[in-house]
């Protein structure tokens, strides 16, 4: 299958299963679209269906063009990847990343928080030294061969509990040498407690940082308040515009979610911008549809268009040699992941775990708490194989509404969480997630197509 | 080409015979924590 839009003046064409993005002029456009209907289109057929619009001579040779790229498997290439799916599933997968929920509580109250003010719908609680040791430990016993370990010291809030991830950190970076591994920590935190002192540690130590900003002031105290009201704007943003220079604009996130509050949220990505940040992401809310700042179908060609303003502006200031890194328009064309990856998309309940305060662990962060979804813990390691073979089963040919979808190399079939949210199924899909990830990707081969032409 | 200008020449299909060494990133730990992003990882590979 080809897929094939406008955006921006360029007209675009993705072989779907080469991932090969083609930039085409008018006519082959044409031919293209014509040609996704008619197995058998020749040139006289095209010509005298277009009403003079194009020459017999130029459509033989844009006809000859497109055959050359299907010789080349570069064109309407076949899928040759469904018949390897058995066996890519019955792979024995190894756990290669953790999302330690240092700490089951926070000092801000988020009003989207999917966590409940960081609890999970649970108590309160901190993450020990000794859990996360085990916890540690756990993963470095199941990753097999993987050299690379990732660790996100995340919450409610990491910063809360801030001895034990500097423990834990030490910990790890003393186990690897003799494990023959390679932690890769972060941290993701909202900023209340951040300080000089812990910046110097995650720039020793840590190859990311999240910072949770949401954008404009209002925007973002209206949604991330403290416990009293307060907004935490103003409190936050000079440590992450301190944070985010002391690693020299590199390795970090500040990163924002937008509700149907904001759905001109391209102006908080600009703001951000405006700020100096080079590296940002604002990604649309999750949220059950009965909340009011849920993202609703009537916002989608809203947020459709913002995204267009999004990437036109991000060119704009690119060619003014003021770009900025936008993290849902990051796409990687020549050293992109691999078919594997694209196949099983984040690894949730396989090779990505989250793990709770008290050690148990669950498929990813957006299930803790979740009944049904506590997989094992970090003594006893998974005890629920039932569920991970569940979710071993999850790729992008497990899920029908993937199967005719351009976008399913670029996803890999979505988040499981939001499609159990809306469905009821890890297998299900969630409309509107999908209609914005097709848009977002429209947009990023735009961007490639206008980076071309200003080489 | 006259009509058609490809912006990749790496295809897909290429990294069925070398791919699935699981080096890579894991995506939900990059920045988004509430979608998938998947076509923005980098391979290992290709550092």
């Amino acid at each position: 299958m080809v897929h094939l839009y406008k955006n921006n003046g360029y007209n675009i064409a993705l072989d779907e299963n080469s991932g090969s993005v083609h930039i085409v002029d008018e006519l082959v456009y044409d031919i293209l679209d014509a040609m996704s209907s008619d197995d058998f289109l020749t040139a006289e057929k095209f010509v005298s269906s277009h009403d003079g619009k194009y020459g017999i001579e130029e459509t033989k040779e844009a006809l000859s063009e497109i055959e050359e790229l299907k010789a080349q498997g570069m064109l309407f290439t076949d899928d040759p990847y469904r018949k390897f799916i058995n066996d890519f599933q019955k792979h024995e997968t190894v756990v290669k990343a953790l999302c330690l929920h240092i700490a089951h509580d926070c000092n801000l109250s988020c009003r989207y928080c999917f966590a409940g003010e960081g609890k999970y719908h649970g108590d309160s609680a901190l993450m020990s030294f000794e859990v996360g040791k085990k916890a540690l430990d756990f993963l470095i016993e199941n990753s097999g061969s993987r050299k690379n370990l990732e660790v996100d010291f995340f919450g409610g809030e990491p910063l809360l509990n801030w001895n034990v991830v500097k423990n834990l950190v030490e910990y790890g970076r003393m186990r690897e040498k003799e494990a023959g591994k390679n932690f890769r920590f972060t941290l993701t935190t909202n900023g209340v407690l951040l300080n000089d002192e812990i910046m110097e540690f995650v720039n020793k130590e840590m190859g990311n940082i999240v910072l949770s900003i949401d954008g404009r002031q209002d925007v973002h105290d209206r949604m991330r308040p403290f416990r009293n009201g307060k907004g935490s704007y103003e409190l936050i943003l000079p440590k992450f515009i301190k944070a985010a220079e002391s690693r020299g604009q590199e390795r970090y996130y500040v990163r924002g979610t937008f509700t149907h509050y904001n759905t001109d949220f391209a102006a908080d990505v600009l703001h951000m911008a405006d700020l100096g940040f080079k590296q940002i992401s604002i990604e649309p809310v999750v949220a059950p549809p009965e909340a009011d700042y849920a993202i609703t179908e009537e916002d989608v060609p809203v947020i459709c268009e913002q995204y267009d303003i999004l990437a036109q502006e991000i060119l704009k200031r690119e060619k003014e040699g003021r770009g900025f890194n936008f993290f849902h328009f990051m796409i990687d064309l020549e050293g992109g992941p691999c078919v594997y990856k694209r196949l099983s998309g984040c690894g949730s309940g396989g090779e990505y775990l989250a793990v709770t305060p008290e050690g148990d662990l669950y498929p990813c962060h957006q299930f803790v708490g979740l009944d049904g979804f506590r997989m094992g813990n970090v003594e006893d390691g998974i005890t629920d194989i039932a569920l991970k073979d569940r979710f071993a089963k999850v790729n992008v040919y497990s899920k029908k509404e993937c199967a005719d979808c351009f976008a399913r190399f670029y996803c890999s079939g979505g988040c499981a969480a939001n499609a159990y949210n809306f469905s009821g199924d890890i297998t299900g899909n969630y409309a509107i997630g999908c209609a914005l990830q097709k848009k977002r990707i429209e947009c990023a081969l735009m961007i490639k197509a206008a980076l071309a032409d200003f080489e | 080409m006259k009509h058609i200008k490809t912006l990749n020449t790496k295809k897909l299909q290429n990294t069925v015979k070398k791919g699935g060494c699981g080096e890579c990133q894991t995506s939900c730990q990059s920045a988004c924590k509430t979608s998938c992003t998947v076509g923005n990882q980098t391979c290992e590979h290709s550092k």
